[in-house]
């Protein structure tokens, strides 16, 4: 990563989530729930995928299965072509949570240093990693307020900074822009699709929004409930580099379109 | 018009004084404690008349009624003092007496209150380095939590000499045996409170830590312990009312020379109430005196941790 001028071409052939026929049932008291059901999935290096699709399709699941937090009951998933946990041993990713998940006893740069700390970070490297990512989300100037004086938004974007303040590889994100505003969403979209291209991370990304998760990503997984399954896979291949105008552009409503009509056909068989 | 525009912030402010005032926390604990005192002159009126009446009557006098009751409440050693008697005795013992006299009632505080605080610091302690185990290590909410609620279930009563003969014995005596009947009791609410506490962090806040890698030394420092301290300022509070009457326990069964425990016990052997009553007063006071303390820490604690101010504070 040296040469970021040069991005090699067999740089994206390597395979960073790699997940067959996985599925995974929650036992429950009132009987088993089918979160995941055969899903196959694989996402290369420096890749952006979205996963869509209606609430309670298993999105999150899918996501913590990833991350180590839920353990899939079928099926084989390699992280950077470890097991997933051995992944999460080595730091190998960054989580957004779908609710910001701060803590509420430490001031906002006192919530991004936490995994820095963790992490065994020197304090200068700590501040350099706090300033930077705080600016990143337009939060600088906030640094000394507990989260309860930030708005939802607001304390969203902190989250997302410590995130990022990790600087993984890796970066699973749920939901992260569904509490702000439509001008903040845009603008942290246009912020998140510049740190992906300049740093070549592979981003896995929830959404409920259409032109979001088309605006994003190179591949689009639309996924359909009850059990949660991959309904259809879209390539998506705007320009590598692309300002918000591109959702003007035919190519971009085509994509909208198959991604609306995947989502139409995965709710029809549930009524 | 502009007298009325200097006039009104004077009495609008004064008016707000006094609503304060009325409407705030002064105004019924006034209530209270003059419905407590009315009610202790009742009382001491009634339950002292048997004897004053077989004093007079040894006297062979014929006192009207307003002397009788004047009588019953100025008895030398009344079944229930009056509220005067008691109060002039705790002036007398807190104000007039050297704090370095065994006659002072201050004296008397400080050598329980020594113990107390000992106590309820090795009980804390004890209660936290419990509930650490109790929350890492599973096997041991089964094999431990048994026997630390069987240990409340034992009277102190009983304890407490025992402790404390066993003790002299060894000649370990003075404020350690007292201090261990306080531990004693105070370890109890402490454990269960921060079990609870350590146990209180949501899932979320977890899960992040477990995707850092966080150790469990980490989790415990960063989220657990932050997270458990509303609930070790609750259970401390608990827990120092009882030190107290644990030290003050631990003063009985050796006939001990100071502190409260031993005003009380000299006082019921000599017959001499005014003195208890104006011991357990002071007691009460102590408490109260202590629970606060824990509270203004608890206040302090929580303002470093970023809450919100209390609404009207
Ligand atoms: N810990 C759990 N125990 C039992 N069932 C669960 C658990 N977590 C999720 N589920 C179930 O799994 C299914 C998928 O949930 P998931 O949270 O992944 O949905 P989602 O796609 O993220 O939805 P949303 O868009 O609303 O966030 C749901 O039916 C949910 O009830
Ligand atoms: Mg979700």
């Amino acid at each position: 990563m040296n040469e970021p001028s040069l991005k090699e071409p067999d740089v994206s052939e390597k395979s960073v989530i790699q997940i067959d026929d996985l599925s995974l049932i929650f036992e429950t008291n009132d009987g088993p729930v089918h979160a995941l059901s055969d899903i196959d999935l694989s996402i290369a290096e420096g890749e952006f995928v979205s996963l869509i699709g209606p609430s309670g399709c298993g999105k999150t699941t899918l996501l913590r299965v990833i991350a180590d937090l839920e353990r899939a009951t079928a099926g084989s998933i390699t992280v950077n072509g470890v097991s997933p946990e051995q992944a999460r041993l080595n730091r190998a990713y960054g989580y957004v949570f779908q609710a910001a998940a701060l803590y509420p006893w430490r001031t906002i740069d006192r919530n991004i240093a936490l995994p820095l700390e963790i992490m065994g970070l020197s304090k200068e490297e700590q501040n350099s990693r706090i300033a930077k990512n705080l600016d990143l989300v337009n939060l600088t100037g906030f640094e000394k307020k507990f989260p309860w004086q930030l708005s939802g938004g607001m304390q969203q974007r902190a989250s997302i900074a410590r995130a990022l303040a990790v600087e993984p590889d890796l970066l699973l994100m749920d939901e992260p822009f569904g509490a702000l505003d439509e001008i903040v969403r845009d603008h942290l979209n246009e912020q998140l699709l510049k740190l992906w291209e300049k740093t070549n991370k592979t981003v896995v990304f929830v959404t409920h929004s259409i032109p979001e998760a088309v605006f994003l990503s190179t591949k689009i997984v639309v996924m359909s409930p009850r059990p949660g399954r991959v309904h259809d896979v879209i390539d998506c291949n705007l320009p590598r580099e692309r300002t918000l105008d591109v959702r003007e552009t035919p190519q971009f409503l085509e994509i909208a379109h198959r991604v609306r009509e995947g989502l139409r056909a995965g709710h029809s068989y549930d009524d | 018009m502009t007298t009325d525009a200097m006039a009104s912030p004077v009495s609008k402010s004064r008016k707000g004084l006094m609503s304060r005032a009325l409407s705030g926390t002064v105004l019924p604990v006034i209530v209270v404690v003059l419905g407590i005192i009315a009610i202790w002159y009742v009382a001491a009126i009634s339950m002292n008349s048997t004897f004053q009446r077989s004093l007079d009557a040894r006297a062979e006098a014929t006192p009207s009624t307003v002397e009788f009751v004047v009588s019953t409440l100025n008895q030398e050693r009344p079944v229930l003092p009056s509220p005067h008697q008691v109060a002039e005795n705790l002036w007398d013992t807190v104000f007039n007496k050297k704090i370095t006299s065994k006659r002072s009632l201050v004296y008397h505080a400080g050598v329980t209150l020594a113990p107390t605080l000992l106590g309820f610091l090795m009980g804390t302690g004890l209660g936290i380095l419990l509930a650490t185990i109790i929350v890492h290590v599973l096997s041991m909410e089964k094999s431990l939590m048994p026997w630390i609620i069987t240990s409340q279930t034992i009277p102190i009563l009983a304890i407490a000499p025992m402790v404390i003969l066993v003790l002299d014995a060894v000649g370990i005596r003075g404020l350690l045996p007292k201090a261990l009947i306080s531990m004693y009791l105070s370890f109890f609410p402490v454990t269960v409170g921060m079990v609870k506490g350590l146990r209180s962090p949501d899932k979320m806040h977890l899960d992040l830590l477990r995707t850092y890698n966080s150790s469990t030394w980490q989790t415990f420092w960063k989220l657990r312990w932050p997270s458990s301290l509303p609930y070790l300022f609750t259970s401390m509070k608990v827990a120092i009312a009882i030190s107290l009457i644990g030290a003050i326990v631990g003063e009985l069964p050796t006939g001990a020379v100071a502190g409260l425990g031993a005003r009380l016990l000299s006082g019921s052997y000599y017959g001499q109430t005014v003195l208890i009553w104006s011991a357990l007063l002071m007691a009460a006071f102590c408490a109260a005196m202590l629970v606060a303390l824990v509270g203004l820490a608890e206040n302090w604690m929580r303002r470093r941790m970023g809450e919100k101010a209390e609404a009207g504070s």
